[in-house]
């Protein structure tokens, strides 16, 4: 049981990331991955993360062992960005390796639903060559009463 | 003096993400914005904003900050 956390200025390789994972948990019986990219369309012309970082990588590394007290997990990997990003790159990946799948499921959906409505991230939009404050979704908050 | 640090909509309030103002020792949260333009000073009173000093979260009642610390303003997060 080991969490990989990682907070990152810079673009990186979702597909090298998994695969460097898996490649650690070869006992597992299933990885389950998530990758959040910025949407294009919508005249999205980039996206800005802001974090705070005496809280952000810690809140994150504290989700990661909730997540592996809670679940049968081999490994868990989180990684998420923060800074400016362009429509298509990725945002955050999660991977979640477990013995079973629905540990692997489970765990990573726990993961993505807590980064998206708790963690400490500032986001906003420049659409128009404007930049506009992105506020929080109450689908988010909803999405987080599931695993109450 | 004592570091305020802004995030999210608040930066563009505050006209950037840090400010150094200076402090006549030990000063109750509420003095402090007293100081403040009141167009910055209005959101940072906002309950729904959270507070951490010096790296962690704090309530907002009965808060004292003192020379030195870092305070941080964390309005409501939008989300990785």
């Amino acid at each position: 049981m080991t969490a990989h956390v990682r907070l990152l200025l810079a673009p990186f390789d979702p597909a090298r990331e998994t695969s460097e994972f898996t490649l650690r948990y070869p006992e597992a019986g299933g990885v389950v991955s998530f990758l959040g990219q910025v949407r294009a369309g919508g005249g999205c012309e980039a996206l800005e993360l802001s974090h705070y970082e005496p809280l952000t990588l810690p809140g994150m590394e504290g989700l990661a062992a909730s997540a592996l007290t809670r679940w049968q997990l081999d490994g868990l990997l989180i990684i998420h960005r923060a800074g400016v990003m362009l429509p298509g790159e990725p945002i955050v990946l999660v991977a979640a390796a477990a013995r079973h799948r629905r540990d692997a499921f489970a765990a990573a959906d726990f993961a993505m639903d807590h980064l998206k409505s708790e963690s400490w991230f500032w986001k906003r939009e420049k659409a128009g060559g404007q930049w506009r404050w992105i506020e929080p979704r109450e689908e988010d908050r909803q999405d987080l009463s599931r695993w109450a | 003096m004592i570091k305020l640090v802004f995030l999210g909509r608040l930066v563009d309030l505050a006209g950037g993400g840090e400010i150094d103002i200076a402090i006549a020792g030990p000063t109750p949260l509420e003095d402090l914005l007293l100081g403040l333009p009141a167009p910055l000073a209005e959101p940072l009173a906002d309950p729904r904003v959270k507070l951490a000093l010096n790296g962690r979260l704090v309530p907002r009642e009965s808060l004292v900050v003192e020379a030195g610390d870092e305070l941080a303003f964390l309005p409501p997060v939008s989300g990785g």
